[in-house]
């Protein structure tokens, strides 16, 4: 599970500015330039995150932050946020090999400007309204805790009272062993949530990010009505080096990754980031409820008549939208 | 480091009290300590392993069947490691592959065909951590385990009997009653891979073992579990004993259960699932400002 924090580091350079060299020797202003990890090429910046941190050459998908993806995805000020006081408590008075789990998340808090791993609201995607939910990785490796369960059950729990479906995003480096069994039971706790909404007829539609894994895809992540990943998204139950640990086999080329799931039948279709609002919205509109069918879903607050969102004209090939790219 | 246990305990328990939460994970793991088939055999009748997922194979370390327990047909679900090299290899070490939860899904839907009670013992390391598994789709095969399990429509009791590890053990304890046995351990992760991710140190696995709060003393104080079932003695020393109560606490919470339903035309089973709802729902340790 580790190997996943350490290879945050990579992306690095996107997030600061003005850095030196070793020997105090100007490098190339980071701001302006960044290299893809994928294909080498280096980058002007600006035109990166005008492509929602997409490489226009290779398409390689940088990280984003929780905020960064609700901002690029949903219609302009929609979001309305859920449940921003909740709070971890330290049931089990975690002291580790790095001290007490309560200044570990106090220190989290205040570099991160979160208050948890999870990001959950209201917000309208081409004027449907969906509840979303988005995982933060930067927050403890987007580790599922207590405030992640109950803020996801509240959130899913209003949706089934609000008859919205729920769109996730999900990313995680695994449990938040800091809690205990009471991380363990938000699996529980969440995958219970889940199942309501969906005896309701609601949708569930989840998009895997990088990194997917542990609980969070062994719970409510992997049994939605529909499973979406970004490229590239390394996916998975136990993380490449406890495998690579216990098995001592050397795995496969590509091994987890988005196209490995897809190619073995664990989702329904890889989506570029810049696609997904149209994904959404065209993917969406088909669960709701015609006057000549007797679908379970429609959405309250649903504005009649919505433009319809065109098919893109090659199958399985969603064009880049440029309006999604603009809102970063 | 002592475990905190009732106060009332008698004076025979005094030396089970001093065990450190590393004792009891050694207790827990210890290969002469009853595991599932020592129960299905000794507590059930008229056994009937079903066997396979219908899909890819059938798999060894996650079991289960029909069987008359104490006059009543039920499904039975455990996990199952092996005492020596060769039934480890047979059964993956108690470590079930996507297939074992496939079949488990597959018989809760059986259960709940023909409204059967399940009963379910806990029993594993956690979920294959193979290049396999995760080909098969691991994680899916958990979570789709999980989404049957809190909705399926009969009577569920688990039993914790020995180590409960992480989401291959949740897998089959969404029941109505979660039991656990007072030398098993339920943990999100094995001492083991906490020290080494925590504290930099396998070594540290005693101490993390303490930190981590997994003694059944401790879930029950922290009303994750229903109920502890006493162990006078270690399981492997009164094997026979302890079956017949962990047999009896089962019992006890299966009539509770099925009085709950009501008349036998029409049981509600609704409030049946809401009450299951409200039992994980409560679940967390969180503050609101």
């Amino acid at each position: 599970m580790r190997n996943f924090f350490q290879r945050q580091g990579k992306f690095r350079p996107l997030f600061r500015g003005d850095e030196r060299g070793k020997d105090g020797e100007k490098q190339i202003p980071e701001d302006l330039w960044i290299k893809c990890p994928k294909c080498s090429e280096l980058l002007y910046s600006r035109e990166c995150e005008r492509n929602g941190r997409v490489c226009p050459k290779c398409g390689h998908h940088f990280r984003l932050s929780a905020r960064e993806r609700i901002d690029l995805l949903v219609d302009e000020d929609s979001f309305e946020e859920w449940d921003t006081g909740l709070r971890t408590q330290d049931p089990l008075e975690f002291v580790d090999g790095q001290g007490p789990y309560t200044e570990k998340v106090e220190k989290t808090r205040k570099k991160t400007g979160e208050n948890e791993s999870l990001i959950t609201g209201r917000a309208t995607i081409n004027g449907r309204p969906f509840a979303i939910v988005v995982a933060e990785f930067s927050f403890l490796g987007a580790s599922m805790g207590s405030v992640w369960g109950e803020k996801l059950a509240r959130a899913v729990e209003r949706a089934t009272e609000q008859g919205i479906a729920v769109l996730t995003i999900n990313a995680s480096g695994g449990a938040r062993m800091h809690e205990g069994l009471f991380s363990l039971m938000q699996m529980a706790k969440t995958i219970a949530a889940f199942h309501r909404l969906g005896e309701r007829g609601l949708p569930h539609i989840s998009l895997l990010v990088d990194p997917c894994y542990g609980g969070v895809p062994a719970s409510y992540a992997t049994v939605a009505d529909v499973m979406l990943a970004e490229p590239g998204a390394l996916i998975g139950f136990a993380g490449q080096r406890v495998i690579e640990q216990v098995t001592r086999q050397k795995l496969p080329e590509g091994f987890q990754t988005a196209e490995f799931l897809l190619e073995h039948g664990m989702l329904d279709q890889i989506v570029d980031r810049n696609a997904l609002r149209d994904t959404m919205t065209r993917l969406s509109d088909h669960y709701i409820r015609r006057p000549d069918s007797i679908g379970t879903y429609y959405p309250k607050g649903l504005v009649p008549d919505l433009p319809t969102v065109e098919a893109p004209e090659e199958p399985g090939q969603t064009p880049v939208s440029a309006e999604a790219g603009e809102e970063s | 480091m002592t475990e905190n246990v009732s106060d009332q305990a008698p004076a025979e328990q005094q030396e089970v009290e001093e065990l450190t939460a590393m004792d009891r994970v050694r207790l827990a793991r210890d290969p002469n300590r009853p595991a599932t088939l020592d129960y299905v055999q000794e507590l059930l009748q008229n056994v009937m392993e079903l066997r396979g997922d219908r899909a890819f194979g059938d798999d060894q370390a996650l079991i289960g069947g029909l069987g008359t327990f104490r006059g009543r047909s039920v499904v039975w679900l455990g996990h199952q490691g092996g005492s020596n090299t060769k039934e480890n290899l047979l059964r993956n070490f108690g470590m079930p592959r996507p297939e074992g939860f496939r079949k488990a899904r597959r018989l809760m839907q059986h259960a709940e065909k023909f409204g059967l009670p399940i009963i379910t013992f806990v029993d594993t390391s956690g979920a294959d951590p193979g290049i396999s598994s995760e080909e098969r789709g691991q994680a899916n095969a958990i979570a789709e385990c999980l989404m049957q399990m809190i909705g399926t429509r009969v009577p569920i009791v688990c039993t914790v009997i020995g180590e409960g590890g992480s989401g291959g053990a949740l897998a089959i304890s969404l029941g109505d009653r979660l039991l656990m046995l007072e030398n098993a351990i339920y943990a999100v992760a094995s001492p083991e891979a906490c020290a080494a991710i925590l504290w930099k140190d396998a070594g540290k696995a005693p101490e993390a073992a303490a930190t981590m709060r997994i003694t059944a003393a401790d879930l029950q104080r922290f009303g994750i579990i229903d109920e502890l079932i006493p162990e006078p003695v270690p399981a492997h020393e009164a094997p026979r004993d302890t079956i017949q109560t962990v047999g009896d606490r089962i019992e006890a919470h299966l009539d509770e259960l099925t009085a709950l339903l009501g008349s036998d035309e029409r049981p509600d089973m609704q409030g049946l699932l809401d009450r299951r709802y409200d039992k994980f729902r409560v679940i967390g340790a969180w503050s609101e400002v």
